[in-house]
């Protein structure tokens, strides 16, 4: 059964309710019966298994066959039986790994896995899934479906799952549950009925529905930043494309849906849309270095990039570097994602981009012009070897333009908190690590505090996101108590307050509904048009297709890498 | 090296009960505090000494290891050697430092102490698995399983903390209060760690309640934790070396309990 329903129906509630975990009497009001299997939910536990959202949270113990016998010593299963259980319930979600292996190293599809197999080794009637992929990348989410689709052929167990995205789950239930919000079931039935019966207004919403997808900005033709833009060299100008009618209007769009046609001239016009072929170039370069289309794009512009990285190498912590080689140009008015598999750095790239990491082997700061520097970094091969050198030449590593950095100089991880505030915005991928505020009027005011702007530019700032980002009615809210969607936008919100010209996001689309999605994309559409250059961390393909106007795919591990 | 994998390998001294180490490690330190004299401590190091090259750490990983208290006792020794009781000749004075027999003979009692103690503490702990050692403490000495797991699971989240801390530190910088002093910084931050961290332990809490974690019916274990004849001899080593230690200080003449005038 899978359980659909707007955010804050009650599908979490209902949920840890049906196996019990809802809390006492003192943690809330309880009215109405609920029997699981004839007795109350709490004394059924065991009867009962859940599955939550958040891969850390649900790992109790350090090594693998302990962790999957957690749930069967507390049921008070003899010693034998769970060692042949945990051994099953392994199997059973494809996890071969030695009981005695780290749960620490698994990646999150595993650590999933392995919460379902501590599941299952309690032999439970009925299980319970709450969003289990919603902090997954699409690697993961298949892992822990294709395990559930597994179970779900041996087992009686009855099955209800909760998920946003209902492809995911579609052709694994027989039922489809929508709850209304309020309290009530909107609709009960086979998952063709419903979703055909009831798709449009699900996905109105933030459900997301197959064949309703969220709708779409229409970006400004690129062009138009640029007066001496020659139309020829625009990607976007495919003949019949939006781009021949709407060239002079520079002005920003409301979201427009666009229709599946439309926007898939729309791909296939740009570079992204097919898999770029870089002829002998090894998979590194993205604007300016190695890819014809785009550096025809970046010269488009005219202006020099806000951010060059040649052959940079980054570590998340001092000394253990996770990625090497890396070149690429981030420009004013276009969005780059990086893209590529788990663990290959995307999100400490990002993080050094920001200037919050220095780059690995940073050297203390010398000035060099921003421009002037193209040709001395084409030969990938030589300067990776001697990149993961002690100390780094000029040249290398990351540099701003002297008209970004705004007098702040040349290396953005030597600029101040504050002087970082106008320049670059970051948008971390857990939103609760950026909040420092008690309410969101505050939290949002902070930045252009920390400016020390004067008070009624604060407001006007603040008021003005507040609407924008449809959350004057949380005004005085406290920003932890928010839903993830509310989060999100808030955690958006607070970088705009300072208006920064480079915007940079890591995984802005994890796990969100699709009307934030479509919000969330509409208003970074809206921020490219205005000029400002954006640089996103994401798993998320459609996220890609909708803004994305240079892809860059990390080089993978370091291992790999070094072989070259 | 994570807190929760500690040193693995297949000498005997890995596969010991947790509950033996701790109870000689204790056992040890109990007798070696209660006097100050070089003579006891010195003879429970030797034979110490000789033990630890049983306890199969690698001299690399024994070095590494035992280096605080390796760093630890020389540094008390000086400190005593300067300003221990005086006694005896005197041989240099300066302010309130006063070097004396009196005080170079108390600093090498200290040195061997602290190495006395220190050592064998740190080669018993370092082995122990913090698993083995809740199942030791639930089921041998029958401590409450809900409170024992409980500050095992919740071991386990150290490692996301300075994940968070770290994170926490870089979006500070971003939004763009990363500037102002270092210790409001750090008392900022880590509230927002504790913050963080009670949503973080209350999720957990959840997911061990929903597999059956605190419900009414008794308990098994999937891992035995048994006490046999290897564990004694631990323990009985420890008696021994304490037993040899003291009956040597208190035949020479040089044992003084701890406090009393000697």
């Amino acid at each position: 059964m899978l359980l659909l329903g707007a955010s804050g129906a009650g599908k979490s509630t209902l949920i840890s309710a049906l196996a019990g975990v809802l809390g006492s009497s003192d943690e809330g009001e309880e009215r109405g019966s609920l029997l699981v299997g004839g007795a109350r939910p709490a004394d059924a536990r065991g009867r009962v298994g859940l599955l939550l959202q958040d891969p850390d949270s649900q790992v109790m113990l350090a090594r693998v066959g302990d962790d999957v016998a957690f749930g069967c010593e507390n049921l008070g299963v003899p010693r034998d039986e769970i060692w042949r259980r945990v051994g099953d319930a392994l199997d059973a979600v494809g996890l071969h790994l030695p009981l005695s292996h780290p749960t620490s190293s698994l990646s999150g599809g595993q650590k999933q896995r392995l919460a379902l197999a501590g599941v299952l080794a309690m032999q439970p009637q009925l299980l319970l899934l709450d969003e289990p992929t919603a902090n997954l990348d699409p690697r993961g989410v298949v892992e822990v479906r294709d395990a559930v689709a597994r179970v779900l052929e041996h087992s009686q167990a009855t099955f209800v799952v909760i998920e946003h995205r209902v492809a995911i789950w579609q052709h694994l239930v027989n039922r489809v549950v929508v709850l209304a919000p309020g309290g009530g079931v909107l609709a009960d039935g086979p998952p063709d009925d419903v979703l055909r019966t009831r798709g449009a207004a699900l996905a109105a919403a933030g459900v997301w529905v197959p064949g309703h997808p969220p709708s779409r900005p229409l970006r400004a033709p690129r062009g138009a930043a640029a007066p001496a833009a020659t139309p020829a060299a625009a990607p976007y100008a495919a003949p019949g494309g939006p781009a021949d009618t709407a060239a002079p209007a520079a002005t920003p769009h409301a979201p427009i849906r666009v229709s599946r046609l439309e926007s898939d001239e729309l791909n296939s016009a740009s570079p992204l849309g097919s898999d770029r072929p870089h002829g002998a170039e090894p998979p590194l370069g993205v604007s300016g270095v190695g890819s014809a289309p785009l550096r025809a794009g970046g010269n488009r512009t005219g202006a020099a990039p806000l951010l060059i990285a040649r052959d940079l190498a980054v570590a998340r912590v001092k000394g253990t570097t996770v990625a090497t080689g890396l070149t690429l140009d981030i420009e004013a008015g276009r969005a780059t994602v990086i893209t590529g598999p788990n663990g290959a750095g995307k999100s400490t790239l990002a993080l050094t981009l920001a200037g919050l990491l220095a780059p690995a082997g940073d050297t203390p700061a010398r000035t060099h012009p921003a421009g002037g520097q193209r040709g001395a970094s084409d030969t990938p091969a030589r300067t990776r070897l001697s990149g993961r050198a002690a100390a780094q030449p000029a040249g290398r590593a990351l540099t701003a333009s002297d008209a970004f950095a705004a007098g702040a100089g040349p290396h953005p991880i030597r600029w101040k908190s504050r002087e970082l505030l106008t320049r670059i915005g970051t948008v971390f991928q857990d939103p609760e690590h950026q909040f420092l505020a008690s309410t969101l009027r505050s939290e949002l005011a902070v930045g252009p505090r920390a400016l020390r702007l004067p008070q009624p530019q604060i407001d006007a700032r603040v008021d003005e996101l507040l609407d924008r980002l449809r959350l004057r009615a949380l005004a005085e809210a406290n920003p932890f108590t928010l839903s993830g969607g509310e989060k999100r936008r808030l955690s958006v919100a607070t970088v705009l307050a300072t208006r920064p010209g480079l915007l940079v996001l890591d995984e802005p689309t994890f796990g969100q509904d699709a009307r934030t999605w479509a919000e969330l994309v509409a208003l970074l559409a809206e921020l490219l048009d205005e000029g400002t250059a954006l640089v996103a961390v994401t798993h998320d393909a459609e996220f890609v297709d909708a803004l994305a106007d240079a892809e860059f795919r990390m080089p993978g591990s370091l291992n790999r890498d070094g072989a070259v | 090296m994570s807190i929760l994998t500690p040193l693995r390998g297949p000498q005997a001294v890995y596969a010991l009960n947790p509950v033996a180490k701790l109870a000689a490690a204790l056992l040890l330190s109990l007798t070696l505090v209660l006097s100050i004299d070089w003579v006891s401590a010195g003879v429970a190091l030797a034979l110490e000494t000789v033990l630890f090259f049983w306890a199969g750490l690698g001299l690399r990983v024994f070095f590494l290891r035992t280096l605080p208290v390796l760093i630890a006792a020389p540094a008390a020794a000086l400190t005593t050697v300067l300003y221990g009781r005086p006694a005896g000749q005197t041989y240099f004075q300066f302010a309130l430092i006063n070097v004396t027999d009196g005080s170079f003979e108390l600093a090498f009692a200290t040195l061997l102490r602290v190495l006395a103690i220190g050592l064998p503490a740190v080669v018993l702990f370092v082995t122990i698995d913090p698993t083995d050692l809740a199942d030791g403490l639930a089921q041998v000495l029958h401590l409450p399983s809900r409170f024992v797991l409980g500050a095992l699971a919740a071991l386990r989240l150290v490692g996301l903390f300075l994940d968070d801390w770290r994170s926490l530190e870089l979006a500070r910088r971003a939004r763009g209060v990363g500037d102002s002093g270092r210790i409001r910084r750090f008392a900022s931050q880590g509230f927002a760690l504790l913050v963080l961290s009670i949503r973080r332990g209350s999720k957990l809490a959840t997911a061990m309640e929903a597999r059956g974690f605190g419900s009414s019916i008794a308990r098994t274990y999937a891992r035995a934790s048994v006490i046999g004849w290897r564990e004694g001899v631990l323990v009985g080593l420890a008696i021994v070396v304490a037993l040899v230690a003291v009956t040597v200080s208190v035949s020479t003449g040089h044992w003084n309990f701890i406090g009393s005038q000697g």
